[in-house]
């Protein structure tokens, strides 16, 4: 019986595995969110100026609609555009 | 005592000190009911992302004070709404992580590259539109070469340092701002003085391939943008292609 260290593969098994997904704002402890930056608030957006979905971002629940109601203030302020083309 | 932020835009148009006095119009009001204020900020010019009141670029402030009870809040904004001269505004109470990120990014601790790059990105800060003919409706000024985040875009000035990046203006490259910078030519200032049959002679020393330039537009760009006038300059590249005056410019995109 061959034993585990006798098992080789060509390619890394551990390929197809997912990357574990988490929120930023908990793993790093950051309690608020500024509306006032729009640099950071990019991240959150995808490149017509929709906010990403939190599938898709990975925040929790709690810090995605900090970030929404940020990025809503933003573009009250003009300082992000509700409508976008080739933001990024 | 609860903290709150205001933040509004006023009218670029108005002469600095009138912006300046509306600021502390309302500095006056807050002060009258007590308020004690914490910060005010200056953004300062700022582009707007959307045309507000056909205006393209506004001046930001934002005032943070506080206030026990917060029912003059009500009037704050109703005498906002009034003023003619304010194209937003915008208040907001701060919750006890609200009031210790800004203490901790006015003590300089938020911001994830170095301090003091920040203050060099301010020379380069105004958005530089790129040469190709879409027109960005970017929010925000074009990254700099040194990453700067966190701080606020920083005001418009017009380049203070020995060479200014000629390429800001459509129709230069790094190769044609290489010819202009030896041939004495390293400033926006310098660039609006010299007529454009000169411009012309230094690409046709340069070699042929250089004279397909058509260098009319540039000292009309330079000198606005040695005014630090990016709003007008970024209007008048929208118009041009590929540095050219053209009749029917496709300003679809």
């Amino acid at each position: 019986m061959a034993s585990r260290d006798d098992i080789k593969f060509l390619s890394n098994p551990k390929i197809g595995q997912k990357r574990r997904k988490y929120c930023r704002f908990r793993k790093f402890g950051i309690k608020h969110i500024d509306y006032k930056d729009p640099d950071f608030l990019l991240q959150f957006v995808n490149e017509q100026g929709k906010i990403l979905p939190r599938r898709i971002t990975g925040n929790s629940l709690k810090y995605q609609r900090k970030v929404a109601t940020a990025i809503k203030r933003a573009r009250h302020l003009a300082m992000m555009p509700y409508v976008a083309d080739l933001l990024k | 005592m609860r903290q709150f932020e205001v933040t509004f835009i006023v009218d670029p148009v108005l002469p600095k000190d009138e912006v300046q006095g509306i600021a502390n119009k309302y500095l006056d009001f807050l002060k009258q009911n007590q308020c004690p204020i914490v910060h005010v900020d200056e953004m300062g010019l700022r582009q707007l992302a959307y045309p507000i009141n056909k205006r393209n670029s506004g001046v930001y402030y934002c005032i943070e004070f506080q206030s026990e009870t917060g029912n003059m809040i009500g009037d704050l904004e109703l005498t906002m709404k009034r003023d003619e001269r304010l194209l937003r505004f915008l208040t907001i109470k701060l919750d006890k992580y609200g009031v210790k990120y800004n203490e901790d990014k006015r003590a300089g601790k938020i911001g994830k590259k170095k301090p003091v790059m920040s203050k060099r990105a301010v020379v380069e800060a105004p958005p530089a539109p790129t040469e190709v003919v879409v027109e960005k409706p970017a929010p925000v000024p074009e990254p700099t070469p040194e990453p700067v985040v966190a701080s606020a875009p920083a005001p418009v000035e017009a380049p203070v340092a020995a060479a200014d990046d000629l390429k800001k203006v459509e129709g230069i490259g790094p190769k044609i701002e290489e010819l202009l910078n030896n041939a004495g030519i390293s400033t926006f200032a310098a660039l609006a003085a010299t007529d454009a049959d000169r411009v012309r002679e230094i690409l046709a020393e340069a070699g042929s391939r250089f004279t397909m330039h058509d260098p009319t537009t540039w000292a009309q760009q330079a000198q606005l943008a040695a005014d630090g006038n990016w709003d007008a300059l970024k209007t008048l590249q929208g118009e041009l292609q590929g540095g050219r005056v053209e009749n029917a410019s496709s300003e679809e995109e």
